[in-house]
């Protein structure tokens, strides 16, 4: 065969029966549990948040909260996110089982009455502390929650991409689908557009700045949400990864909840 | 025994407590302060019934804390207390209402000092809570609370979290003094209080308190044995001849249980108790409802939510609370913005009567540290049988400004 004409031949060899075995459903869950392979088995850490709320006429509100995640085999995350600033919800502190099949649990501590309090989580829709991340947002991403179809491969910033959507399986999501765009050579997402209810584009996270950490886990220290019907955004900023804590499942629970600070 | 070292007693006691503080903060190695610092307005629209009471007063509050947590996740903190009221001598007051050392282990968690302890599920009457005593010249709503000093042992375990209690000294009732609004037309003498115990306020109060979550339930299961924390009101004279209730506490036992189960957006909650040792008779209570959100509200970032609750005391009118047959109403509503801007409207009716509260309490952040609240509380056709009768005038637009540190 001439050189040409065998590449050709390659290409169709290898490419021909992916194309017609895999559906592009397949192909998006096969990468959504790839990611998710790649993301397990950081075990816990902890990291701290700054939040910067920006509207339209450019005024910001700044919140500073700290995280604590742990986890768990067989099942979504658990996590504590602690409220430094503002200084009036200080000591506020969410503590979330997510689950990967239903709705999760999650119980809000307020430090003024000492109570903790059982909250419904069962509408993620709602905005997390006033921001343009909703709750299904920021909580841990389990392959179960959505259904995945593939759509093309792109390069997005000089990075070769799969760009494939996903649709949330649980009840009340504010979303009909997700676009996003991971990157191929490390599975990091770079960028997701929000579809709402009514099928239109409502926000676009870009996320940037990733740190490897423990030589696997890939995190950006940037994630900017932009609301695209409102003009508001978000910039929410990463800091102080610290993996292998020691954290366990005594660390989240109701009495760690209320100690949390 | 004299009534003066009373209170003398519970001031050596925190001197105490704040001397060894002081030694103790000059050997820890990181501090973090906080706290906050506010002025507040009371306004009353109607001329006051009682003798002796304002129509508006003006107060200002501070309430600094320090933490300090060491390596091994054990901590200190301290929050003193104090506001100063330009109408009632008894709202001036001092108080510690956080002292603690909490030695974390493995195994448990043991709290040593003045702490503040909240059980209980529902939202407008905080029924089973009865570790701390109410600071009722705080605010009517009951949600304030005096310092418990205690040592508290926790264990939480897979099957759950179980809390044992040894409350050594009692801490009496605040009531509006001669100045204040919010009262009855007879002031209660807090110099004259007394006890069922002859060890007064050093007697030894225990509770033990089992709690935990069953999947989509949690439960709590409470046992208290000591002094009761809402006192019977005695009638008596002070030494001018002049009229006066007296605060008598008994010895009680109550056992309570409260629960809350999520179901989807709704919210299930009830809180039950029985007591005995208060009045002749051991009585019943209980509390429940339901509380509702609709997540983005009207397609926007706000969440309301809508609370029930139905609140019942088989005392019936001899009940020592406001709360003997009712249902209240309310709205809550989080507007989700930047300045957290928060709205609670609620209705509580009485169900023998025609007599009826309604409340307002609004939230909204200022920049980065300043926050304002403001509350209104209105009692409307109370009978001359009802546990508010002399308060009725007491209709209530508060607001107040707090910078937070």
């Amino acid at each position: 065969m001439k050189p040409v004409i065998r590449i050709l031949f390659l290409a169709l060899f290898f490419n021909a029966p992916l194309a017609s075995a895999e559906t592009a459903e397949d192909k998006g869950l096969a990468i959504a549990k790839e990611d998710d392979r790649r993301d397990n088995g950081f075990h816990d850490f902890t990291a701290n948040m700054v939040m910067v709320l920006k509207n339209r006429q450019g005024e910001t509100s700044t919140r500073h909260i700290r995280n604590k995640t742990l986890e768990v085999d067989g099942d979504g995350d658990k996590s504590i996110s602690i409220f430094d600033r503002p200084r009036d919800v200080k000591g506020t502190a969410l503590l979330n089982f997510t689950h990967k099949v239903g709705t999760d649990d999650q119980w809000l501590y307020l430090p003024a009455l000492k109570r903790v309090k059982r909250i419904s989580s069962s509408n993620k829709s709602g905005s997390f502390m006033g921001s343009e991340f909703a709750y299904e947002d920021v909580t841990s991403q389990e392959v179960e929650k959505y259904t995945y179809k593939w759509l093309r491969d792109e390069n997005l910033d000089a990075k070769k991409c799969f760009v494939f959507e996903r649709y949330p399986v649980y009840k009340s999501s504010g979303y009909t689908r997700q676009v996003v765009w991971m990157d191929q050579a490390e599975y990091k997402i770079l960028k997701i557009d929000y579809y709402d209810r009514k099928n239109t584009l409502l926000k676009t996270l870009t996320q940037s700045d990733f740190h490897q950490y423990l030589d696997a886990y890939w995190y950006p220290e940037n994630m900017h949400m932009v609301n695209h019907q409102t003009g508001k955004s978000t910039l929410l900023t990463w800091s102080d990864y610290k993996f292998n804590t020691g954290l366990s499942n005594k660390n989240f629970n109701k009495n760690s909840l209320k100690r949390a600070r | 025994m004299p009534i003066l070292p009373l209170g003398f007693q519970y001031k050596t006691y925190s001197l105490l407590i704040l001397a060894s503080f002081l030694t103790f903060v000059s050997i820890c190695q990181a501090h973090e302060f906080s706290g906050y610092i506010g002025s507040q307005a009371r306004l009353f629209p109607n001329s006051a019934l009682h003798l002796g009471q304002e129509d508006q007063s003006a107060s200002l509050v501070f309430q600094p804390e320090y933490y300090h947590e060491f390596e091994s996740g054990s901590s200190f903190t301290f929050v003193p207390f104090y506001r100063l009221d330009s109408a009632d001598t008894e709202r001036t007051h001092f108080d510690i209402r956080e002292l603690t050392f909490l030695w974390l282990e493995d195994d448990f968690e043991l709290r040593l000092g003045v702490r503040k302890v909240f059980w209980g599920a529902t939202e407008v009457l905080h029924l089973v809570d009865i570790i701390n005593q109410t600071d009722l010249v705080e605010n009517i709503d009951t949600e304030d609370k005096l310092g418990q000093p205690m040592a508290n042992i926790s264990f939480s375990r897979d099957w759950g979290t179980l809390d044992l209690y040894w409350l050594p000294y009692f801490r009496e009732r605040t009531f509006a003094g001669i100045g204040g609004r919010l009262r009855g037309s007879i002031i209660v003498d807090t110099d004259r209080t007394e006890y069922e115990s002859s060890a007064e306020e050093w007697h030894s109060d225990w509770a033990v308190r089992y709690a935990h979550a069953f999947g989509d339930w949690d439960i709590g299961l409470s046992q208290f044995v000591g002094t009761s924390r809402n006192p019977t009101l005695l009638d008596g004279t002070d030494s001018a001849g002049k009229a006066i209730k007296i605060p008598r506490y008994e010895q009680i036992l109550q056992t309570s249980l409260d629960l809350s189960r999520v179901a989807g957006d709704w919210l299930w909650k009830g809180e039950a108790l029985y007591r005995s040792g208060q009045g002749n008779d051991d009585y019943f209570a209980w509390t429940g409802g339901f509380e509702y959100t609709f997540t983005r509200a009207w397609s926007s970032d706000m969440d309301l939510g809508i609370i029930g609750e139905w609140m019942y005391d088989t005392r019936q009118d001899t009940a020592t609370t406001a709360f003997e047959n009712d249902l209240a109403g309310a709205l809550r509503l989080a507007v989700n913005d930047p300045a957290s801007t928060e709205v609670l409207l609620g209705w509580v009716q009485d169900i023998d009567s025609s007599a009826r509260s309604l409340f307002l309490e609004a939230s909204r952040r200022f920049g980065n540290n300043l926050l304002l609240t403001t509350e209104f509380r209105t009692f409307i056709n109370q009978p001359a049988t009802d546990f508010l009768f002399e308060q009725r005038a007491d209709e209530i637009l508060q607001i107040e400004l707090a910078y937070y540190f």
